[in-house]
């Protein structure tokens, strides 16, 4: 295990360190398990719930008259028969991606300073994809019989189709959703445990006990929970390859000019990173300074996540580099520069700048230390990215579907009111699921932070 | 029509609740009982005329026999608290067409011939029947007008059997009242008026034999009596032009299949006029290029775009009140002593046409449109004469419309005598002319002066709400009758059920004006022809001949023998106009607003605009753009003092400073569907100018969605369209392929499939014989129960069509060249639809048809995505229309009703290929399309012939032909989709001395 301190100057900017040193394990366990335990529902917390709450009776709104009426109430149509569905299922996957890159590859490759942010990013990870989940359940003409797209045996004697990418999102998304949601769970266990120790109420030791599942950190257990966890981590790394190199599939394995490209799949996992860590940061740093865990989430960890950023931020742009260059010069195939040309000068030309302008102009200010370092400014840009990587969609599905091979087929999509319910909806139910996660579990690995402690603070080896 | 029938105080209103209520006590024996009880209470009687006016004539006209069958059926219906109308079939004998079993076997489909009437003039159908229920209409093949062919307004009929909206009783000052008291009513205000003075008939245009003769017994039995007729879209102008030339009223029937050249002087004679089906198939015979045989060329002079100038080898496009010039400027040049007008810019043009019609002399048609004045159709006649067409590719027959009249001049009569007050009867047949008379005429307020006017009609229309009585009609398909075809041809109208609201037709009206309200429409029907054919004994087996044809034979109008006069152009046309022109057109949906009610009509994308659900009014891109209006802009057309508003929409090759204004909109007493839909262009039209008139047309700020099925015109330089010259084909046959640059890959990582074995179905359509009418379109939706979603979802994108006509415009805006490709679902061998779908609810079958399977769907999408064609089309909502009952009565039982959520799209007419497939398998061999009569609907409709299916295994096919043509192509064939569904290029021949001054494509150059 590495305990050498990393070059802690860099140029004339301080650079602090994961952790607060002056921290012990009790104010550190304390100051985690607080939150949860003593303090009250924080006003803000209970506001930003309160309107979160709304927003989920709009999402339950939607989804009632949709399911009721159809989805033509949705804007889409021939030749967009995808669109805000489609945009904002990919969009949430996307934004899973940053929880389980930081819960299974980092720890694998001993990123300490993954740490303090893990379980925020994988509870993330988790809402993030119920919320994806729900669209290509609900987007389906006959959401009642969804089911049908799973392998299960049958007095139809029908297998699903698998050829269809449609079916390999099925396995993908539940695999991934199960693996963050054992894997999450796994790394509460301890914490939950300690939570249970501390507990006033009769009702908080009950469920707190229940959850934590006998935990005593007994040495044996600790042995097994080291081996679980590597094992999941090692089980969830090719994930993150994977999710999204078979989301990107249902684009590619069409043939559809502006899907129909093989590069999609290492350019929508560089995506999917890409809007992850912008997510964390946009949730991480409102939340960080309101319950002060600057502490525990330092300007290192912002720095890191930045860099993280423009890294992947840097690939994405140059998917988009290499996809106009093959559409347009090395295909040589008419239907693909059209299509390009019309993505950057038909009548949705407006979203493709903005993705260009989102996605591979602002970034580029996290060059700058200073940039990284001013947490107001940081904060806008992750805001910026999702947006852009939610553009980076719509532009894929909907300028590609829009105008394809036969003129006569072209049209226009615009979305009604209840897709942007939808949308907002979700947005809600993902509030309001992080509400509750602030409000009831602890939002940092207590144990593993002051594991890290120990090793910071003991001399090394 | 809400007011409470007389009901004495003591008696409380009995309502349908309480009756079954009372009616469900009962039982058995008692039952009956209970229900004579209640039948004979007054209150019964009164709550009968409130729920159900139908049965309640019904009851009281019924002697005390039929009262008991009444009580049994009614005991049925009233206990099953269904009272919808349950319609059995005629007693009368009518004689199936071809396959003949005994009785009707269940699922298995009969033949009637019988006639649809359009504008007056018959065409030819068969109609299939369900067990009774009449479910679509197909061409009569024996019959001259259809050949088997049906436009959309023929496959549109059925749907108006059916509609809900459909006048359901008579009505008196707005109650239902009986059949009786009209004949009560009739005789006691016709007795009182001395010889019938004052007496007068409005009807449409009449080719019926019998109706005319009833007619013609009414005008001797009451001498004073008058017969007005007025169809909004008539041949007056053709009536006149062969009065001018001949002396004498004759109809003109041409043989283009004999013609080399053809002049068309605005007229439209592929897709309007009483011939327009044959005629195009005539047409389209010739031109196109086949081996040893001279390819026809044809010569457009259009004022407004149309389906005759889309497939005109030379194209001119001026306005409409410049045809007469250049008319002239060609009798000129044929040597006709007439005098010249303006033709400047177009001399070239003229004297090419001119030595082109010279080299063709006995082998070219000039036909000149109705829209056109009587003097255009006057030169034609004798142009046609000069160049000793008469007798070859010219016939003149006797005038098939009964005792022709100008229809202008007759309305104008009427409406001066109803203003004078001299109408002290009015009977209107069919006629809405409150909605449709001519502006000058001011219809409305003059009827308000009628004592009695009776509106006889299958809708209470805006006529029939200021008429005295509404009776109501019998569909064709209900009804007893006659009409003869655009060549005089007879046929029997045959009904195939029991008019559904009890309506009665035209003939039963007449023969209780004569006083004989009993008698039947058969008997009436009979007893003309038993006169007319004298057969004698004889009758009733020929009369079973006739039915079983769908014509009468030898009733084909007399040839005449005229030779043109001459004279009628010597003085000197009116000078051009700088004023606004606008052209009046009928609709090529809604026609003249008659089919307004009818969904799948209104949805049909009107053939080159693409517009849906609204009359429009077409500018030019020039003019637009000069008066910067877009298209939906609200513009005020203004014609004397009269003005309307309407919407514009610009229209590529439309001549400038030129409006076309399609009429048939702003019904307000069409129907449900139809209410509401387009502006009518009717407030603006007048006797004198009706249509061709000049006026000002000013913008307005408001604008209304105009929506259409196809937002693009371009080709965008894809392939997908091919067309080449005869010169250049002959010069290089290969340049089809010549395209498919990328050629087909076969490579997959998917295994391929044997397709090599047993029937193998594919499509071929000739892109050189598709004239864009539509008529597929709606034949397919009445074939496939397709729905009908409305104006919005149109213009979200979700219209339904299975099969669609895309249209491109091609070279200069102002004289644009026109592609129409048919697109249908492309049946790939390599479906990219069938590899996407994750609960393969589209699959391929073994004899090559991508199926849909409906109930394994869930809805997707993916499979749409994923079709290059985008033929596919999506149930974003319920849109079929699960609970009107009569629109089920319509539906083709053996294609399933799509609920919401599933994706559907062409399958082919499986359902066909089934019938075809079970009764081949029966005889252990495979399907022959020939031999087992097997078509899709678009196929069978089509009446140029242009869409072939068939086998592509068995050389011995047509499409087997086709397909190894050197026209032969596919569409994407690069995408390695492998589609059954080819194309077959299209040829242009179009004259080398002209070649470059019209902006036709080049070969090689998409349109």
């Amino acid at each position: 295990m590495s305990a050498s301190a990393p070059e802690k100057t860099m140029g004339y900017v301080e650079i602090p360190e994961v952790l607060d040193l002056h921290h012990t394990y009790d104010t550190a366990t304390d100051k985690i398990n607080d939150v949860i335990l003593k303090k009250k529902t924080p006003v803000p917390i209970a506001v930003a719930m309160g309107i979160c709450f709304l927003l989920v009776g709009l999402l339950f709104t939607t989804i009632t008259k949709l399911v009721s009426t159809g989805i033509g109430i949705w804007g889409n149509n021939q030749p967009v028969a995808w669109a805000f569905d489609i945009i904002n299922f990919v969009w949430w996957i996307g934004i899973g991606h940053a929880g389980t890159l930081i819960s299974a590859i980092l720890f694998l490759f001993r990123q300490e300073w993954r740490t303090s942010i893990n379980r925020f990013a994988e509870a993330m990870t988790i809402f993030a994809v119920m919320c994806a989940g729900m669209y290509p359940v609900l987007h389906v003409g006959r959401p009642w019989l969804a089911y049908w797209l799973f392998p299960y045996v049958n007095v139809m004697q029908m297998w699903p189709q698998f050829r269809s990418p449609l079916m390999w999102d099925v396995f993908a998304v539940s695999t991934y959703f199960t693996i963050s949601l054992l894997f999450w769970y796994t790394g509460l266990i301890p914490d939950l445990a300690s939570l249970r120790d501390r507990a006033k109420t009769r009702v908080s030791r009950f469920i707190t006990g229940v959850l934590s599942m006998g935990w005593r950190g007994s040495a044996r257990h600790w042995q097994r929970y080291d081996i679980i966890y590597l094992l999941l981590a090692g089980l969830s790394t090719p994930l993150v390859v994977s999710v999204h190199s078979i989301v990107s599939l249902d684009f590619a394995v069409a043939q559809l000019p502006g899907w129909h490209t093989s590069i999609f799949p290492p350019y929508f996992v560089a995506g999917a990173i890409y809007s992850g860590f912008a997510m964390v940061l946009t949730l991480a740093i409102p939340v960080r300074s309101y319950f002060g865990f600057k502490d525990f989430i330092t300007q290192r960890h912002l720095d890191a996540m930045s860099k993280v950023m423009l890294a992947t931020g840097l690939i994405v742009m140059y998917g988009y580099a290499m996809e106009a260059f093959i559409a347009l010069v090395y295909s040589g195939n008419p239907n693909e520069a059209f299509m390009m040309k019309n993505r950057m000068f038909g009548p949705y030309a407006w979203s493709y700048w903005m993705l260009i302008t989102c996605n591979g102009v602002i970034p580029q200010l996290l060059w700058f230390k200073r940039v990284r370092l001013h947490t107001p400014t940081l904060w806008v840009i992750t805001v910026v990215i999702n947006i852009g990587m939610w553009l980076e969609r719509f532009v894929i599905i909907v300028t590609s579907l829009h105008r394809d091979f036969l003129p006569s087929s072209w049209g226009m999509y615009a979305p009604t009111k209840w897709d942007i319910f939808m949308f907002i909806g979700t947005i809600g139910f993902f509030g309001f699921m992080m509400c509750l996660f602030l409000r009831f579990i602890p939002m940092f690995a207590g144990f593993e932070l002051r594991e890290l402690l120990h090793k910071k603070k003991s001399p090394p080896h | 029509m809400n007011e409470t029938p007389n009901t004495t105080p003591s008696e409380p209103e009995l309502t349908l609740a309480e009756a079954r209520a009372q009616l469900a006590k009962a039982r058995g024996r008692n039952y009956w009982r209970s229900l004579e009880q209640l039948a004979s209470s007054g209150r019964f009687h009164a709550m009968m005329e409130r729920e159900m006016p139908k049965q309640a004539i019904a009851v009281s006209e019924w002697d005390p026999i039929d009262r008991r069958d009444f009580i049994r059926l009614m005991g049925a219906s009233l206990a099953l608290a269904g009272l919808t109308a349950c319609t059995k079939q005629h007693e009368e004998k009518i004689v199936p067409y071809v396959t003949a079993p005994e009785e009707i076997i269940p699922g298995k489909p009969l033949f009637y011939a019988t006639a649809f009437s359009h504008g007056g003039y018959g065409y030819g159908v068969l109609a299939e029947s369900h067990m009774g229920r009449p479910t679509k209409v197909e061409g009569n093949p024996d019959h001259p007008a259809s050949l088997g062919a049906a436009d959309a307004f023929v496959q549109a009929s059925i749907l108006q059997l059916y509609d809900p909206d459909r006048s359901q009783a008579h009505l008196k000052l707005g109650r239902s009242a009986t059949w009786n008291e009209f004949a009560r009513d009739i005789e006691a205000a016709l007795s009182p008026l001395s010889n019938g003075a004052g007496f007068h008939i409005l009807s449409e245009t009449v080719t019926s034999p019998t109706l005319a003769a009833q007619i013609r017994a009414i005008l001797e039995k009451y001498p004073q009596a008058r017969w007005h007729r007025y169809s909004p879209v008539n041949q007056d102008n053709a009536l006149e032009g062969a009065k001018l030339a001949f002396g004498s009223p004759v109809s003109v029937r041409y043989a283009f299949d004999k013609a080399a050249v053809v002049l068309s002087l605005d007229a439209d004679f592929l897709s309007h006029g009483p011939g327009h089906m044959r005629y195009a198939r005539d047409f389209m015979a010739r031109h196109t290029p086949e081996l040893g045989k001279k390819m026809s060329r044809l010569y457009s002079v259009e004022s407004s775009p149309n389906l005759t100038g889309a497939q005109a080898d030379h194209k001119l496009s001026v306005r409409a009140s410049q045809v007469e010039h250049i008319a002239r400027a060609l009798a000129r040049g044929l040597g006709l002593n007439v005098a010249l007008g303006d033709t400047t810019g177009h001399d070239e043009w003229i004297s090419a046409v001119l030595r082109d019609l010279k080299r063709s002399r006995g082998e070219a048609i000039v036909i000149a449109g109705d829209n056109q004045p009587a003097i255009v159709h006057a030169l034609a006649h004798a142009m046609n004469d000069a160049l000793d067409n008469h007798g070859k590719t010219v016939e003149l027959i006797e005038a098939v419309e009964a005792d022709p009249v100008n229809h202008s001049a007759s309305i104008k009569e009427l409406s001066t005598a109803m203003a004078a007050g001299s109408v002290k009867v009015l009977l209107m047949l069919g006629a809405n002319p409150v909605y449709n008379a001519p502006a000058d005429c001011n219809f409305t307020d003059a009827l308000a002066k009628v004592p009695l006017a009776i509106h006889h009609g299958l809708y209470f229309d805006e006529t029939a709400k200021v008429s005295h009585w509404h009776l109501a009609a019998t569909h064709y398909l209900e009804e007893w009758g006659d009409v003869r075809a655009f060549d005089g041809t007879a046929t029997i109208v045959q009904p195939l059920i029991e008019p559904l609201y009890g309506g009665r037709s035209a003939y039963e009206v007449l023969s209780t004006v004569l006083g004989r309200s009993s008698r039947k429409g058969l008997e009436i029907v009979q007893e003309y022809w038993k006169e007319a054919s004298n057969a004698g004994d004889a009758f009733d087996s020929q009369w079973r001949h006739w039915l079983r044809d769908g014509v009468i034979p030898s009733t084909a109008g007399g040839v005449q023998k005229a030779v043109a006069k001459s004279g009628f152009g010597s003085g000197a046309p009116a000078p051009l106009s700088s004023e606004f022109e606008f052209i009046f057109q009928p609709d090529y949906g809604v026609w003249d607003g008659n089919y307004a009610n009818n969904g799948w009509l209104q949805e049909m994308p009107r053939p080159l605009t693409q517009v849906v659900w609204d009359n429009v009014l077409l500018l030019s891109p020039q003019t637009a753009a000069a008066r910067g209006i877009k298209s939906g802009d609200v513009v005020k057309l203004a014609v004397g003092s009269r003005e309307v508003e309407a919407p514009a929409y610009v229209q590529p090759g439309h001549p400038d400073n030129a409006a076309t204004v399609y009429l048939g909109g702003g019904r307000t007493a069409a129907g449900r569907t139809g209410d509401g839909t387009g502006f009518n262009a009717y407030a603006v039209r007048t006797s004198e100018q009706p249509w061709i008139a000049f006026g000002t047309l000013s913008s307005t700020t408001s604008s209304v969605d105009v929506v259409t099925t196809q937002e693009h015109h371009s080709l965008d330089g894809r392939h997908l369209y091919r067309i080449a010259t005869l010169e250049d084909f002959i010069k290089d046959p290969k340049w089809v392929q010549a395209y498919d640059e990328f050629g087909q890959d076969p490579t997959s990582i998917y295994p391929g499939f044997d397709y090599s074995k047993g029937n193998q179905w594919g499509m071929v359509i000739n892109l050189n014989a598709c004239i864009g009418c539509n008529a597929c379109v709606v034949a397919c939706q009445a074939e496939n129960n397709i729905p009908v979603v409305g104006k919005d979802q149109v213009r979200r994108g979700r219209e339904m069509h299975w099969i669609r006509v895309d249209r491109y415009f091609g070279g200069d805006p102002a004289n644009p060249s026109t592609a129409l490709q048919p697109v249908t679902c492309m049946h790939c061998e390599n479906a990219p639809c069938e590899s996407v779908c994750p609960v393969a609810a589209t699959t391929h079958s073994a004899d090559g048809i991508n199926q849909m399977v409906y109930n394994r769907c869930v809805g997707t999408r993916y499979c749409s995505n994923n079709c290059p064609y985008k033929v596919r089309r999506f149930n974003f909502y319920k849109f079929a229309d699960h609970t009107t009952p009569s629109l089920k009565l319509q539906r083709n039982p053996d294609v399933t009703v799509r609920s919401r959520g599933v994706m559907e799209k062409c399958t082919y007419c499986i359902q066909r290929i089934s019938v075809a497939r079970i009764a081949a398998k029966k005889q252990g061999r495979l399907v022959n399309v020939k031999q087992d009569g097997l078509q899709t609907a678009c196929q069978q409709a089509c009446p140029t012939r242009a869409i072939v299916f068939g086998d592509i295994n068995n050389p011995e096919d047509d499409i087997a032909k086709l397909r190894a043509s050197p026209l032969s192509y596919g569409m994407l064939i690069e995408l390695n989709t492998r589609p059954r569904t080819t194309y077959m290029a299209r040829i242009r021949n179009p004259n080398p001395e002209l070649e470059g001054s019209s902006s036709a494509p080049q070969q090689g150059e998409p349109v």
